[in-house]
């Protein structure tokens, strides 16, 4: 790996996060426009989370993740603070990683 | 601006959240040393790049023995969302000084972009972003040196730790769902995220969750008392 890499992708990546928040971001923008940038954190982290769960690279599958989400999901119906929610998700996968 | 209670409250999810980054941190500046990455490059990289699936993406590709494009390619894709965050974060660094907006821009990532739009009012949103992201920033960088000092192999999912993002995204995403729209849009980006991950590459599926957001187009209608629209 070269330094040549390295500022080019660091240029291009900070290219990215300034043209939207700064850029693009820094205008009035139409209200249709607004109501969808609203929705960016719904669509953008349902879908990490969901690739981040069922997927690895580019297979699909089922593993001890989804039970450490199926109780964060929980932990975070009943309200829990936020780091209780984090332990119980990771430790209930190490758990299951530990014994399978 | 910063008012006590709240940036407690940041501080401390902030910590939660930068233990993952140190431990990834950790093994990101591993995996960048076995690939012939020098202990400045790979901490300079994180300083620089600051967009943990992105560098994770460029440097296994050269631990594979792959080209500097095919790493680049897929690096670029995955740190591509990070425009569409920031147009979602402007509004948090509308109000601030010139230098301040370009800093603050480097620190737009999945984890900053959670954290603050989980907020409802403008000044709590302002407030977690300048807490959160230092100690993130500080955390992912601080963790990718010691890694890359360190060099033994640690591998963060015999901890569960590969269950950390999505379960703190979980957390994250509650305040989203509220909405009908936000739903659908949630929807939509979890079945593009997985269902296309087969036949697309890696960064791109996300980038097609992105679309979700046109379930903002139409105007969300007044909500009637008893209204049932089949939504759960």
């Amino acid at each position: 790996m070269t330094w040549g890499f390295i500022f080019l992708l660091a240029g291009i990546s900070y290219g990215f996060k300034f043209l939207g928040a700064v850029v693009i971001g820094q205008r009035a923008l139409p209200p249709v426009l607004e109501r969808c940038l609203l929705l960016i954190p719904a669509a953008l982290l349902a879908g990490l989370i969901a690739k981040d769960t069922f997927t690895v690279g580019q297979t699909i599958g089922i593993d001890a993740r989804a039970a450490g989400l199926a109780v964060a999901a929980l932990a975070t119906w009943k309200k829990l603070p936020f780091a209780v929610i984090i332990v119980l998700g990771v430790g209930t996968t190490a758990l299951i990683r530990l014994f399978a | 601006m910063f008012r006590a209670p709240d940036a407690r409250r940041f501080i401390s999810a902030s910590l939660v959240i930068g233990v993952a980054f140190i431990i990834f941190g950790m093994s990101f500046g591993v995996l960048a040393v076995t690939a012939n990455a020098s202990i400045a490059q790979a901490t300079v990289m994180s300083l620089l790049v600051f967009t943990g699936a992105s560098q994770m993406s460029a440097v296994s590709v050269f631990a594979s023995g792959g080209t500097a494009a095919s790493a680049l390619g897929g690096a670029v894709l995955l740190s591509g969302r990070n425009a569409v965050y920031g147009l979602a974060m402007s509004p948090v660094l509308r109000q601030s000084s010139l230098p301040a907006r370009l800093l603050g821009a480097q620190w737009v990532i999945d984890e900053t972009t959670a954290l603050v739009t989980a907020e409802d009012t403008e000044d709590a949103r302002r407030t977690a972003f300048w807490v959160s992201a230092p100690i993130l920033y500080a955390s992912w960088c601080g963790g990718t040196f010691i890694g890359a000092v360190i060099g033994s192999n640690i591998n963060p999912n015999d901890f569960g730790l590969d269950a950390a993002f999505p379960v703190m995204f979980i957390a994250m995403l509650a305040p989203h769902l509220r909405t009908t729209a936000g739903k659908r849009a949630a929807l939509f980006g979890a079945v593009a995220a997985v269902g296309l991950a087969p036949f697309m590459p890696i960064g791109l599926p996300i980038l097609i969750s992105a679309f979700g957001v046109l379930f903002g187009v139409a105007p969300a209608a007044p909500a009637p008392p008893n209204r049932s629209d089949g939504a759960p």
